[in-house]
């Protein structure tokens, strides 16, 4: 989840994107996994890698296998012992450490889950970072959590796909390692929901790009030593256009003409520092550029697809925590003499909850093994992050409420999701755009009723 | 055996060549777990709840992954006896940097014992110069199985060690005692059981957890291994722990100690 958010699903790239599957097309939305080639996509290797004999299957129902557990595990020590004791000082300050966690972290090769061998990663399949994200939800904030996920799933997949060999050894191997920090810069003030309506643009100067314009709600952005920037590489002159005029370049925020403002102040997300960008004559070579010019919007799109995965990951544990916190807090606390939780009332909503959480669990999981297959999962993707938007604000939300008073105070975790969680209704899609793509996807927008 | 025991010696005047290390592992109910009792208070309930390695074997596997990165040891062999699921704690005990693995595959519940006895019968097989265990399992906590090994091998025993290291071709052990700091010096091969001040285990790298999935299991029942896992202890019932209750106020020193004699019964 980020603070910005999708194009609409009106923005249909269908003509515009000619060499896009057919499926992709009547999708409007994204690209097909499977043409992104073999290592883009990854294979199970647990169920074709004969050296893996060994390896433990997931059980019916589930994703994961004893090398993910495996890595679960370690990463939920590493937040406990690395994260935890200090979110309460990093939320009060407004920011965390990004470079030392992030080396510490990237030492351990967690920031490489999914990247290629050549620029230090272990090139695996995407349940890996599904599997990790669901794992850092151990965190007693969803500031550090979604800033690690900004590094490894939302800023890097492009340039680990289609970034060439220099561009990703320059960017992408120190990014897996942990010296860099990277950012992302989608959003702009004009552009959430509708990305496609982006300003920023580039034009050419000999062998590099001179960009002016600016990005919002920039997430790692004062720390970041790079960002992932989606810019027009040239100006629409059709509406169709808005689809095949952008271009995704890696600028090192230290370019002369890059500017950051003072950290945003947030509701939630408070241990991770948010600004905004501006670049004003910012030269940079076009060697720096991810991919083909043109394509950036596309790439974005896929960025996006995984970007929900990960945030309805992310959010299952946590919820699982309110819940459970909720439950052992209710039962010793007296109400008109008995224990609160000896109303039905109130566990009643908590079961149904609890509930809830794995029925988006189920469908998390349902989705990522069909993407990991090589199927495109808009769809699905968007339900997955519809569902966690909406219930992550119902959990905490109801759960604030049974902590009466102590619900209300800063100390409490409860009070630190209910700012946090609010996020995902916000970030990475907002709930109404996911809407929109599901209303598109599922026949429930009125000009495919008409068609049909 | 006798033979053995000289082939042994010589191992050990030239370990820096070849020292071979055992580490002892269990699976047990991960220790954030809270326990329940099975309705039929036959034990406490395992099924659905997360598992993992006993802590104190952690904090051996971590000590023989050391003694490997000292390059004192030449190889680490994991060790386990339980269901096929123990397989994750070997895994662990492999992506943290053990070099190989035995599993002795039972389903049948295991005294300490039974695991001595085991683990006797693959030191055989393995000649190992030195084994670590933790000091006891967070379950049933019994604290014998590193001392019932030494017994059966007939080797020194350093129980409860907050410090090793290699002296002069043997180990020196500090264990931590009433009062104060105990040092044993002893010869190898030894056993050593793990106390919680020995070292901090590391987290496992994500290279290493992905090797881990390519190092050799060595599978064994407990009938190849000779072992019969006779019951000598018949658990009667497993209850909870009783529930705290509220204390009084008492009005005098009388009271006082006419509560602790005839209610708490601490005095006489």
């Amino acid at each position: 989840m980020m603070l910005r958010a999708l194009p609409p699903a009106s923005a249909s790239p269908t003509a515009a994107l000619p060499r896009m599957a057919t499926r992709a097309a009547r999708s409007g939305m994204g690209c097909v996994p499977s043409q992104m080639g073999p290592r883009l996509m990854g294979v199970r290797s647990f169920s074709t890698d004969p050296l893996a004999a060994e390896t433990l299957s997931p059980p019916p129902g589930e994703i994961y296998t004893s090398e993910h557990l495996a890595i679960q595990d370690s990463i939920r020590r590493f937040v406990q012992k690395e994260i935890n004791p200090h979110v309460d000082q990093w939320e009060a300050a407004g920011i965390f450490p990004a470079k030392d966690l992030f080396r510490k972290y990237g030492a351990l090769g967690f920031l490489g889950l999914t990247k290629p061998v050549e620029n230090g990663g272990q090139a695996l399949d995407f349940t890996y970072s599904v599997a990790a994200a669901e794992a850092l939800g151990e965190a007693d904030c969803g500031g550090v959590p979604m800033a690690i996920g900004v590094q490894t799933d939302m800023a890097t997949p492009a340039l680990a796909r289609f970034g060439s060999a220099d561009v990703r050894r320059q960017f992408l191997t120190p990014s897996v390692s942990g010296e860099m920090v990277a950012c992302l810069g989608v959003s702009e003030v004009g552009a959430g929901s509708d990305v496609a309506l982006l300003t920023t643009s580039a034009t050419k100067d000999g062998d590099d790009y001179v960009i002016n314009g600016g990005k919002m709600w920039t997430t790692n952005g004062e720390q970041a030593d790079w960002m992932c920037c989606l810019l027009n590489t040239s100006p629409a002159a059709s509406a169709a256009e808005v689809h095949t005029n952008k271009t995704m370049v890696c600028i090192p925020m230290d370019t002369r003409g890059v500017s950051v403002s003072p950290r945003l102040d947030k509701l939630g997300m408070r241990s991770s520092d948010t600004v905004q960008v501006t670049f004003e004559n910012v030269r940079v070579p076009q060697a720096f550029r991810i991919g083909d010019e043109g394509k950036g919007f596309i790439y974005q799109m896929h960025q996006f697809q995984e970007e929900r995965l990960f945030c309805a990951a992310g959010a299952l544990r946590p919820m699982q925590k309110i819940i459970d916190e909720t439950a052992a807090y209710c039962s010793q606390r007296q109400v008109f003499g008995k224990p609160v939780l000896a109303n039905q009332a109130v566990r009643f909503k908590l079961a149904e909850l609890k509930t809830e959480v794995e029925e988006l669990r189920a469908l998390l999981y349902r989705a990522v093994a069909k993407y990991t297959a090589g199927d495109d999962v808009t769809l699905l993707a968007s339900m997955c992050k519809l569902k966690t938007g909406r219930l992550a604000r119902r959990v905490s939300d109801s759960c604030l409420q049974y902590w009466g008073g102590m619900g209300y105070m800063n100390e409490t975790r409860v009070s630190r999701f209910y700012r946090d969680h609010r996020l995902f209704s916000i970030g990475g899609g907002a709930d109404e755009v996911m809407l929109e793509i599901i209303c598109k996807l599922g026949g429930l927008a009125p000009q495919m009723k008409g068609k049909k | 055996m006798i033979t053995r025991s000289a082939a042994h010696s010589r191992v050990h005047r030239t370990f820096s060549r070849h020292l071979k290390v055992m580490v002892g592992v269990k699976r047990v109910i991960d220790y954030a777990v809270k326990i329940r009792v099975k309705p039929d208070k036959s034990g406490v309930e395992t099924a659905n709840v997360k598992m993992s390695m006993n802590p104190f074997d952690e904090i051996a596997v971590e000590e023989a992954v050391r003694l490997k990165e000292k390059k004192v040891a030449t190889e680490i062999i994991a060790m386990t006896v339980g269901p096929t699921a123990a397989q994750e704690q070997l895994r662990t005990a492999l992506a943290m940097g053990a070099d190989r693995a035995v599993h002795v595959v039972t389903d049948a519940e295991t005294l300490p014992i039974h695991v001595a006895k085991l683990m006797k019968a693959v030191c055989e097989k393995e000649s190992p110069d030195l084994v670590i265990l933790g000091k006891q399992a967070i379950d049933d906590d019994s604290n014998q199985t590193g001392q019932m090994l030494a017994a059966l091998m007939d080797w020194p025993q350093g129980a409860f060690a907050s410090a090793v290291s290699i002296k002069d071709g043997g180990l020196e052990v500090t264990r931590e005692v009433d009062g104060g700091l105990e040092t044993l010096a002893m010869k190898l091969p030894a056993v050593i059981t793990a106390d919680l001040r020995l070292n901090e285990p590391r987290y496992a790298t994500l290279p290493n957890i992905m090797k881990a999935k390519k190092k050799k299991i060595d599978k064994f029942t407990t009938d190849e291994l000779g072992v019969e896992l006779k019951q000598h202890l018949k658990v009667l019932s497993v209850e909870d722990p009783p529930k705290r209750e509220g204390g009084a106020k008492v009005e005098s020193v009388d009271e006082l100690i006419d509560k602790l004699r005839n209610v708490a019964k601490v005095i006489d």
